[in-house]
């Protein structure tokens, strides 16, 4: 049995060896003195990173994406606070089917969403921009957001609602001052997942982008060119960074939000 | 309506609409457009919306397109059978051998490479894998090997390798959910009934985590099959996949039809294959009981 576990945790070593190889080769690269990437390394150099701060290219699709990100958060947190809310308090009929509808863009090939969006888009005589980006997004963002938030309202006790009523709340004063409060590490959290997963999100943007290119349309471009490839492995440094730095502020949210709850913890977003 | 809603679910209604009425219009619209369009057909710019199913018997009689469904159902079959082998025994050590308060640290451990771009991580496994790659280099320097390895970029292997490492914590987290749902004392009871350790794994452990191996397998198959970065970065021409096929009818040669009726097909291969699992997965359930 001794045996069997040290087994095990080598494994479970070697795993996450494998899982983070990529992450721990972009840095490594990023600051190499060399426009090829392989080994061995050259010497260390800041340029790459300099290069970034020259390319207003670059600067352009960054803040497209943010907008991008920052509106499907919102509107996907939106839409699943009402999702998760009634699914959670209420019983109505359909209710199964219904929520059930909302979440299948989660085990629906992202190019089919892409697709579909895109031939009825442009069917409708829409121009393809930023908001056809966030619509799609949303799509997809809206069932994570629900799944994150679900748990926020189902530990929340109905009980607490109730005594404010009785206190002579209204129903929205009720909300703000009671409900909100209880879930709002919830809606960070869901806030945050919703933006990460847009900023990264790939084929959809493809696909629905107009003439501005979100990051990842802008890098997949850039993967062409072997001379942009540096250059690449700098700003995906600091793209993991940030994300690093977002997940662990979520992951922070989600157990103050377990605990305001008095809940266990039971791990992981999904 | 002849139906008389109570209070409660007329409330409950109100709120679940703004996000159904957005699922109407963004997920059953424009898949009833794609449906319609996959009957319809192309002459070079124009639309033909006379109903044929000319599209349909392209697909099923060109070899291409049986070529490309059968690649991408063997590449995703091969991701989802290795990401769950390597995945059950990690879930397997952190739900029985970690300590419970240091679990969601593990969990969090392992989700986090997931969240990072994924365009750059398929990207470094070109690097990993390429002819003066880092596999290669490092193999040659140990002196292990005097030609670089080919077999492992630019095809179908590769597309296995990004994609079992790309959704890993897609099988982990529901494997994990299972066994966390396990009682110990089965475990136990089955020990003093006189199983031994691979007994009891064999016959209590792996039947009670089985819902959650095939929900593993089922998370990680859909998406895959519907990749289509890491066939367009690592497969090269022979580990491309159908997704690739789509974007190239749709934006590259132009035929939206085509294009709408390969899609419907890849739905339809996923929905089949997704009911399966859902059987298996009932059938696992009912022998529990």
């Amino acid at each position: 049995m001794k045996l069997n576990l040290n087994w095990l945790k080598g494994y479970a070593v070697l795993y996450l060896v494998f899982l983070y190889a990529p992450i721990f080769l972009l840095p490594i690269f990023a600051f190499n003195d060399a426009t090829v990437i392989a080994f061995p390394l050259k010497g260390f150099t800041t340029r790459w990173f300099a290069d970034l701060t020259t390319t207003p290219a670059l600067h352009g699709a960054v803040l497209n994406s943010l907008f991008i990100a920052i509106s499907t958060a919102i509107l996907s947190t939106c839409l699943g606070i009402c999702a998760a809310r009634a699914g959670a308090r209420f019983s109505f009929p359909g209710k199964q089917g219904i929520i059930g509808f909302i979440m299948i863009p989660l085990v629906l090939p992202e190019i089919i969403v892409a697709v579909s969006l895109l031939v009825t888009l442009l069917q409708l005589g829409l121009s393809l921009s930023s908001w056809t980006v966030i619509l799609g997004h949303t799509l997809i963002c809206t069932p994570f957001s629900i799944a994150i938030l679900n748990s926020a309202f189902a530990t929340l006790d109905p009980s607490m609602e109730e005594a404010a009523y009785d206190l002579g709340e209204t129903k929205w004063s009720t909300f703000r001052l009671i409900t909100l409060p209880l879930v709002m590490p919830g809606i960070i959290s869901s806030f945050l997942i919703a933006f990460t997963i847009s900023l990264d999100e790939f084929i959809i943007a493809f696909f629905l982008t107009g003439a501005e290119p979100t990051l990842p349309v802008y890098l997949w471009g850039q993967l062409r060119f072997p001379a942009k490839l540096p250059i690449v492995m700098a700003l995906g440094t600091i793209l993991v960074a940030f994300s690093i730095l977002l997940l662990t502020l979520a992951e922070i949210f989600r157990r103050r939000g377990i605990a305001k709850a008095g809940g266990r913890d039971t791990g992981g977003f999904l | 309506m002849g139906i008389r809603l109570d209070k409660e679910a007329r409330a409950g209604l109100t709120l679940i609409a703004p996000p159904f009425i957005f699922a109407i219009l963004l997920l059953a619209v424009p898949l009833t457009a794609i449906l319609m369009l996959s009957f319809f057909s192309q002459s070079y710019l124009t639309l033909d919306t006379t109903l044929t199913l000319d599209n349909y018997r392209t697909a099923l009689t060109e070899p291409l397109y049986r070529l490309l469904m059968l690649r991408s159902l063997a590449i995703s079959g091969c991701v989802t059978l290795a990401t769950v082998i390597l995945a059950f025994p990690i879930a397997y050590f952190v739900s029985f051998h970690v300590a419970p308060s240091k679990k969601s640290l593990w969990i969090f451990l392992i989700t986090i490479p997931f969240w990072t771009s994924y365009l750059i991580r398929v990207f470094l496994w070109k690097v990993i894998l390429g002819y003066n790659g880092v596999l290669n280099s490092s193999l040659q320097g140990l002196g292990i090997i005097d030609e670089p390895l080919t077999f492992i970029l630019y095809n179908a292997n590769a597309v296995v390798i990004t994609l079992a490492h790309a959704f890993a914590p897609f099988a982990i987290l529901p494997i994990f959910v299972a066994l966390e749902r396990i009682d110990r004392p089965l475990l136990e009871a089955s020990r003093d009934l006189g199983e031994g350790t691979v007994g009891t794994f064999l016959r209590v452990t792996l039947p009670l985590a089985m819902p959650g191996v095939v929900a593993a397998a089922l998370i990680v198959f859909i998406p895959t099959i519907g990749d289509y970065v890491t066939p367009q970065l690592v497969g090269g021409p022979s580990g491309l996949m159908i997704a690739n096929w789509i974007q190239t009818l749709f934006l590259g040669q132009n035929n939206a039809p085509m294009g709408a009726t390969t899609a419907v097909l890849a739905m339809l291969i996923v929905g089949v294959i997704a009911l399966v699992f859902v059987f298996l997965n009932r059938r696992f359930l009912r022998v529990r009981r």
